[in-house]
């Protein structure tokens, strides 16, 4: 529990000095990327690698929150973080409402929903074109302000962003070493038992699903704020499969896991950019390899790496089997 | 102390408990036997509420129960050690009875809770020498204790067992019914007990039921349904010749 901490310390101490090592906007713009990354897909471990409960459909709250944010400060001449704040409440209330019917299917039933739930989002980016601006997209969408300091910047828009995503990763550490934490992880393993300890165990599925779709909407606002243009694309399946892809690679259930799980599918497109259209083969094998010698993530794999060498090191074997 | 009148329960269309009646005075250890599929884990599932009855009524200690969720029947003072134990694999072993206190937390009883962490841990001194351990890695017996240690972190006042002896050696039966029956003793813990084993539970029971497919078919002191001939030849394994033409 304490090394979790640590290591938090650790990283955000990283986070705060990596930019001195970047001059330049390309790379800084990738770290900002990798930072809205970084809150969805804990967003998403927290209903996926703890509850268990899976979602084809997280993309549309990230979008929700996007457009919401987008449609209000612009058209209408919100402030930008006012718009953020009814965002999140918004997509909330929405998540919280849906997630009664919808948590009450298991596995493939749930992936299916979601999947459902998520295309019609998509649906409606595209079609209420008054609204959203359609395909086209939404445009002009004001920076973030803080008095006379205005987030236009990629240097400020990294520590912006970074700062939202730091917070999102404490509180999830914090969420998994409490005792909810420990109820996620039950329900997860057997729902049932889970109950008759007296978990409540359909409440705390919805209100689970309600706090991961809320962390989405404030990611897809920092995104429309920090990036000035959405357009549907960006929030279509494609993205909730990979937001899928990000928790599964980096380990379920670990926090620091998501992060690079989020970290290797921002950098990986644009490495891949030299094999252009062929990166979809790379990802497959990416997975493939994944999950037959990493089954518990980068995170699990890390770990069970370092377990590995560590004895060699000190010559005793850890007696913690 | 518990009162059940004429309950029924269904899984969908198929009814599984029809009009069964049962009663438990504080203190007492009751067991439930009868075969595969006469309705025994029904009944206590429907008792924690995890499959709710269609008609009946449930007292508990006076309240009528029979509507509650589950969180507040464990509230109230029943957990549940449910069929195949039901631990929680992935997770410690301590986790796993910290979870058994779930409800406590919120009262912020959080140094009783460490007290009780504590009582079991003296009850099976085993589990404290794996608390760290995940408890998927235990053995069944261990497991078996786990699931007991993690229901009475509730502080039950009525503790129901489904099956504690299920795919257990002997000797590990014996000392899991000794722990019950010393509970009792010391805590005065009321017990319903659902058994195949219906020797070793009618031996330590008080008082016993007979279930048969979703009907009560019998019910009395321990020792005379030990001695019924209708349940030596069904549930003992006694041989129909071996009693009848002695």
């Amino acid at each position: 529990m304490k090394r979790d901490y640590l290591l938090f310390l650790l990283f955000a101490t990283v986070v705060l000095v990596a930019p001195a090592a970047f001059k330049g906007g390309y790379l800084l713009n990738v770290l900002v990327f990798m930072g809205i990354n970084t809150m969805l897909a804990v967003a998403l471990n927290l209903l996926l690698g703890f509850a268990g409960q899976i979602s084809l459909g997280h993309a549309s709250f990230f979008g929700l929150g996007a457009y919401l944010s987008g449609i209000l400060s612009t058209t209408y001449g919100f402030n930008p973080w006012l718009t953020m704040v009814i965002a999140a409440v918004a997509v909330g209330i929405l998540a919280f409402g849906l997630g009664f019917p919808i948590l009450k299917l298991k596995g493939h039933y749930l992936a299916m929903a979601t999947l459902g739930f998520g295309i019609i989002v998509y649906i409606v980016f595209n079609e209420t074109v008054a609204l959203t601006g359609g395909p086209s997209g939404l445009s002009g969408i004001p920076n973030l302000k803080m008095g006379s300091l205005t987030f236009d910047g990629d240097l400020k828009n990294y520590y912006l962003i970074w700062c939202f995503a730091l917070v999102t990763m404490l509180l999830a550490i914090n969420l998994a070493h409490s005792r909810i934490g420990r109820a996620l992880r039950a329900i997860h393993d057997s729902e049932v038992a889970s109950r008759v300890m007296g978990v409540n165990a359909r409440l705390l599925k919805v209100q689970v699903f309600a706090l991961s779709a809320i962390i989405s909407a404030v990611a897809g606002s920092l995104y429309a704020h920090t990036m000035s243009f959405i357009s549907p694309a960006s929030f279509g399946f494609n993205f909730s499969v990979e937001l899928v892809t990000m928790v599964i690679i980096g380990g379920l259930g670990s926090i620091f896991g998501s992060f690079l799980g989020a970290a290797l599918l921002t950098i990986l497109p644009e490495l891949l950019r030299v094999v252009q259209d062929y990166d979809i083969v790379v990802y497959g094998l990416l997975l493939i390899v994944m999950t037959m010698y990493m089954p518990k993530g980068l995170a699990g794999g890390i770990a069970s790496l370092a377990r590995r060498l560590r004895p060699a090191k000190k010559g005793v074997v850890d007696a913690q089997g | 102390m518990l009162r059940l009148k004429n309950i029924n329960s269904y899984y969908g269309q198929v009814h599984a408990l029809r009009n069964v009646s049962l009663h438990l005075a504080k203190g007492e250890i009751v067991t439930l036997i009868g075969a595969n599929g006469a309705g025994k884990t029904t009944l206590l599932n429907t008792l924690s509420a995890v499959v709710p009855a269609r008609s009946g009524e449930i007292l508990f200690q006076g309240e009528e129960i029979v509507a509650h969720p589950p969180d507040r029947i464990v509230e109230l003072g029943i957990s549940h050690v449910p069929e195949g134990r039901q631990v929680f694999k992935p997770l410690s072993v301590e986790d796993n009875l910290e979870l058994g206190a779930y409800l406590r937390y919120l009262k912020k009883e959080k140094a009783a809770i460490r007290e009780d962490l504590e009582m079991v841990y003296s009850l099976f001194p085993r589990l404290r020498e794996r608390r760290k351990q995940m408890a998927g890695t235990l053995s069944g017996g261990e497991q078996q204790m786990l699931a007991i240690g993690r229901a009475l972190m509730a502080r039950p006042k009525l503790l129901l067992l489904d099956e504690p002896s299920m795919g257990l050696a002997p000797l590990v039966v014996q000392e899991i019914f000794r722990v019950i029956e010393n509970l009792r003793r010391e805590k005065g813990t009321t017990v319903l007990l659902v058994e195949q084993n219906a020797k070793a539970a009618l031996s330590m029971a008080d008082r016993g039921y007979v279930l048969e497919t979703g009907r009560m078919i019998l019910e009395g002191e321990a020792s005379e349904l030990l001695e019924n001939r209708e349940v030596q030849r069904a549930y003992l394994g006694k041989e129909k010749k071996e009693i009848w033409e002695r």
